[in-house]
């Protein structure tokens, strides 16, 4: 719902101030996420040190983010939306920082697999569970921004997806590894990653529950994703 | 502007030079009205304190007097009907008993006079109420007259005592006694009545003066007829002509004489003052010159340089001349109420121990008197006490109930509102309208008792009940409605709310209220002598009923006597209304810090 | 100011049939309207106040929530051009009935002020004097009784007990409200109306009335007037939030501090300019 300003300005900044950290941090993961999938895709060392040393940056915002939060707890004592937002905000940063770690396993992956190529055959599956995932995360961290909690059911729905994606890839890498065993290193850690990015939408789906949270202050039940699922 | 621009323009606003200035003259106000008001508080104590001292001054006198205690020969008086003895004839005896030797019958008429002309009633009532004293010698003591007093306080006249200092003789020869100095001595004295010679010489010269010039006036009136004489006039005329001019010469020929005669007062007053120095007679236009020796005292009447010689007043010739005083008595003999004689005789009974000074409690038991010796202020002082009492005991309870109504639980309309002006309207009336209206109402229309304490109770109640029902609202209203919320809120009833809760808050307000229209009531006389609380009381009222009159009342009856004594009577009978006024003060500020305490 | 009329405590209400024991200590309002002359200060206020709980009354200033507390204990009868209409029923019966006794009632619906208002009497006089003008006490030990166990109650007596006989304002802000709710509380009431009592309060007196207050809800109905929508919140297990006049929203507290159904509510307690 629109809301208006609030009377005091400065608060009114802080809570604007809040949200743009989120977002931001939001933005600083998506990029992570989809810098270390390119380097791992291409094995490109630089760019998964550049991911590694980034991370460093989503924790101290997230550091900053928690900070924010408390402190307008203790001096303005919100309600109702006001402090749900808050209170998410905590939440959706943990997430966010967790994605970065994610993001910067995946890249430590990229570090360890020591060949000039992964094959495509290989990688595609991987590539296309990374689309998926960066979609979840963006669609998630929109739904939170925007406060859409359609959109946010939407994301919570499409974890099935991902799920189903993770559960078919792992078939697939393990039927390689089956197929010659010189494929086993290699997949062996694709398989790392994968799970990796199943993890990466997992929170994605909890910054999308917290967005329906924060939007409607009840908690997304089973029958609420049945109800929009069919 | 910049941010320093505006900081600066910000802090300049109050440190300029200009603002400065400003600050400056608005300590200056400040200053120049504590001054003004403590001008006024200065002004105001500087009245008071001149008002206070005068009356004090004037009225302490009163408080104390002179009381012979000579021994009354009772043995002549029937115990059996004490009431009805003569004491008349045994004042008279007593204090005949203290001067033997006064034998003539004038002498013995002034000698009476010496005691009050109330001291055979004093006497009555002591005997009476002390029967088993009559045997004793100094059991009784009766007043002294107003003007022996008057003048034992030093009211009447000062007199300058000197010492004989020469040697001196002295001869009878048989009624004039003759005290022959060894110096001069009488110098002085002689220049005094020398100096009154002169000054009567020169008052006759003016009258001299202005009788020339009245004749001149006349004389040259006359001419001025005889030329018209001469100028022959017409018949009808000359009718009035004649007579003025038959007027004017019997004026003149009695002017003349007067003239005569006051030329020859002039020079033998002139002659006489010249030769005063050497011996003059001093007549009662003189101040009295006394010569005391032994235990004689001398009123001299014809000085010399040396020798004095006069009368005896007491005592008799005085052999033993060693320790001889003079005694000059400033105020004349005809300009004072006491003559010589009684002076002696009032010091002699002093110095005798016969007459003392104490406490006049005559002052304070008795009532209203035409003699200033025997008048009281307790007959007043009962009568406005039973009438303030009437007062309060109807303007309190229905002023404060009225009050209580109307602030409280009067519904508010055009009604109340009326009721409200004119309560306000009231207190303004000139307190004489109630006077008439207790006239009118409760002497005439109700026949009432004239003169009784509770009519003029009822009449004060009147006048006072605006002013009390007027403060009573303003302390109701100055409770505040917290008090009355958290009654109700408790569950109190409007009554109870206001008994319990309001009134005691509100009391000390009433209180003050109270005071204000007593002390306003205390001081009132044209009311109460509307309906006739000046006449003349001499017993003390017993009841509310019994005629009574009040403090003001008195104070100014007495101001009107002329008696010097009464002067003194009015100055002490308001320093009693001052003592009452400050006394129910005391009593309601006692109260006052009652209420406030016990809340 | 004037009230109907001057009956003595104690006289006796119209004989009603006894209050179901459910709905002994509830208030219920219904379509309860309140004009000040002409103008209208509540409209049809349709309220619950549950039993032995706290319910607290929100919104801004001249919304109308003094207004319908101080009709719960008809403390508005006292203002000539108040009129009310609609019903507030106490245990059942409604109190506007014109048989019943507003002094009696008074006793039974006790009042806490916003400022505190201790009578200038002693300590003990002032807690004694509701039960004395009830009757409620046959001879002195029971008042002393009453008294004590008021005060007690009130948290006020380890400061007041060898006090008893100074004045009641002689006691600090805080002490001073206790004492006035111990003395609201001698009568006996079944319900106890507050009217912003903290708002002339330090924070630690605050605390501790808030405190008194949430041991008193075990025996007393309590409704409380705040402007501080933080003790609304911390005191109060339900909430009514009013606006012009107009019953907005009512709720559980918790429910109406995170999630309130309705925009005026939200904005009014997130501070937003409606």
């Amino acid at each position: 719902m629109a809301h208006n300003e609030h009377i005091v300005s400065s608060y009114e900044d802080e809570l604007t101030n809040l949200q743009s950290a989120i977002s931001e941090m939001g933005g600083m993961v998506e990029q992570s996420i989809t810098e270390s999938v390119t380097a791992l895709l291409r094995l490109d060392h630089t760019r998964a040190q550049e991911v590694r040393a980034f991370d460093k940056r989503v924790d101290e915002m997230q550091q900053r983010i928690n900070d924010m939060a408390v402190s307008i707890i203790a001096r303005r004592q919100p309600m109702a939306a006001d402090l749900r937002m808050v209170v998410t905000s905590i939440q959706v940063a943990n997430d966010l920082e967790r994605t970065g770690d994610m993001a910067k396993q995946l890249a430590k992956r990229a570090l360890q697999i020591e060949s000039l190529s992964l094959a495509p055959k290989f990688y595609n599956g991987v590539k296309h569970m990374a689309d998926l995932v960066a979609r979840q995360l963006k669609a998630a961290l929109d739904a939170y921004a925007g406060r859409n909690a359609e959109a946010a059911v939407d994301v919570c729905n499409r974890d099935n997806e991902v799920d189903a994606m993770h559960t078919s890839l792992f078939r697939e890498l393990l039927t390689y590894m089956m197929e010659d065993p010189r494929n086993i290193t290699q997949c062996t850690h694709l398989l790392f990653c994968t799970k990796s990015l199943e993890r990466v939408g997992d929170h994605a789906t909890n910054v999308a529950e917290a967005a329906y949270y924060l939007q409607t202050g009840r908690h997304l039940s089973a029958d609420e994703l049945l109800r929009q699922h069919s | 502007m910049t941010e320093q621009t505006v900081t600066t323009a910000i802090h300049s606003v109050h440190t300029s030079g200009a603002a400065r200035g400003r600050l400056r003259k608005r300590y200056r106000a400040e200053r120049i009205f504590k001054l003004l008001g403590q001008l006024a508080i200065l002004v105001s104590v500087a009245f008071l304190v001149t008002l206070l001292s005068t009356i004090v001054w004037k009225g302490l006198p009163a408080f104390t007097y002179n009381f012979a205690s000579i021994p009354f020969d009772l043995s002549a008086v029937d115990t059996s009907n004490l009431a009805k003895a003569d004491y008349d004839a045994v004042v008279r005896e007593g204090i005949r008993a203290r001067f033997p030797d006064v034998t003539s019958r004038s002498d013995r008429k002034l000698l009476g006079s010496l005691l009050s002309s109330g001291a055979p009633i004093i006497l009555r009532e002591q005997v009476l109420a002390h029967p088993a004293d009559l045997d004793r010698a100094d059991a009784f003591s009766v007043p002294i007259s107003d003007y022996a007093d008057l003048y034992l306080k030093g009211q009447i006249t000062a007199s300058t005592w000197e010492d004989g200092g020469v040697a001196a003789t002295v001869g009878s020869d048989g009624e004039t006694i003759t005290l022959t100095a060894s110096e001069v001595r009488f110098g002085p004295v002689l220049a005094t009545i020398a100096r009154r010679l002169e000054s009567e010489a020169v008052a006759t010269r003016s009258r001299l003066a202005g009788a020339l010039r009245s004749q001149e006036r006349m004389t040259a009136e006359l001419a001025g007829l005889n030329a018209q004489i001469a100028a022959g006039p017409a018949a009808a005329d000359r009718v009035w002509i004649d007579a003025g001019v038959a007027r004017l010469t019997t004026a003149l020929a009695a002017l003349a004489t007067q003239i005569a005669d006051l030329e020859a007062a002039a020079t033998e007053l002139e002659a006489r003052a010249v030769s005063a120095k050497d011996g003059e007679s001093l007549t009662p236009a003189d101040p009295s010159l006394l010569i005391y020796a032994g235990d004689a005292a001398i009123k001299v009447e014809a000085l010399t340089p040396t020798t004095a010689s006069g009368v005896l007043l007491h005592g008799g010739v005085p052999t033993d001349l060693s320790g001889w005083r003079m005694r000059l008595i400033d105020v004349s003999e005809a300009n004072r109420k006491l003559s010589d004689r009684e002076i002696v005789w009032t010091d002699q009974l002093v110095a005798e121990g016969y007459v003392k000074a104490g406490f006049n409690w005559i002052f304070a038991t008795r009532g209203a008197s035409r003699e200033p010796e025997m008048a009281g202020v307790l007959g007043a002082l009962v009568g406005s006490i039973l009438t303030l009492v009437v007062t309060l005991g109807l303007s309190f309870p229905i002023g404060v109930g009225a009050a209580v109504y109307l602030e409280e639980f009067a519904p508010k309309n055009r009604w109340t509102t009326f009721i409200e002006v004119n309560i306000n309207n009231l207190a303004a009336v000139p307190s004489i309208v109630f006077g008439l209206l207790g006239l009118a109402v409760f002497l005439n229309f109700f026949g009432l008792d004239r003169s009784a304490p509770y009519v003029g109770g009822m009449v004060l109640a009147l006048m006072t009940l605006p002013i009390i029902i007027i403060a009573s609202r303003a302390a109701l209203r100055a409770v505040p409605p917290s008090i009355r919320e958290a009654a109700f809120g408790i569950g109190a009833s409007p009554l109870q709310t206001v008994m319990h809760h309001v009134l005691p808050l509100a009391m000390p307000g009433i209180m003050t209220g109270t005071i204000i229209g007593m002390a306003h009531a205390l001081g009132e006389t044209a009311p109460l002598l509307m309906i006739g609380m000046v006449a003349f009381v001499v017993d003390i009222p017993g009841g509310f009923a019994d005629p009574a009159t009040l403090l003001p009342v008195q104070i100014f009856m007495w101001a009107d006597f002329p008696e010097p004594a009464f002067e003194q009577r009015t100055s002490a009978a308001i320093l009693v209304l001052l003592g009452f006024l400050v006394a129910m003060n005391a009593l309601a500020v006692i109260l006052r810090k009652q209420f406030e305490r016990r809340w | 100011m004037i009230e109907e009329s001057l009956t003595v405590a104690n006289a006796p209400t119209a004989a009603a049939a006894p209050p179901a024991a459910r709905e002994i200590g509830k208030v219920r309002g219904r379509n309860v309207n309140v004009f000040y002359g002409e103008k209208q200060a509540l409209f049809d206020v349709n309220l619950d106040i549950e039993r032995n709980q706290v319910t607290s009354l929100i919104g801004p200033s001249g919304c109308g929530k003094s207004t319908f507390l101080r009709c719960i204990n008809r403390m508005n009868d006292t203002i000539p051009i108040c009129r009310v209409t609609g019903e507030i029923l106490l245990d059942g019966e409604d109190i506007y009935n014109p048989d019943i006794d507003v002094v009696e009632l008074r006793a039974r619906v006790g009042m806490v002020f916003q400022k505190p208002n201790p009578f200038p009497k002693s300590i003990f006089e002032n807690v004694a004097y509701g039960p004395r003008i009830h009757g409620m006490a046959q001879d002195k030990n029971e008042l002393e009784e009453i008294v004590i166990s008021s005060i007690r109650r009130a948290g006020l007596w380890a400061e007041v007990k060898d006090r008893l006989a100074e004045p009641g304002t002689s006691l600090s802000g805080g002490q001073q409200q206790r004492l006035c709710i111990a003395r609201a509380i001698a009568t006996k009431p079944e319900v106890l109306l507050m009217d912003e009592p903290c708002s002339a309060l330090d924070p630690i007196a605050t605390a501790v009335i808030e405190e008194l207050i949430d041991e008193l809800r075990e025996n007393f109905t309590i409704v409380i007037v705040t402007h501080s929508m933080q003790q609304a919140a911390r005191v109060s297990q339900k909430t009514a939030f009013f606006h012009l006049g107009k019953l907005i929203e009512e709720g559980g507290t918790e429910d109406i501090f995170t999630n309130p159904k309705h925009k005026q509510t939200q904005d009014y307690i997130t501070g937003r300019i409606g």
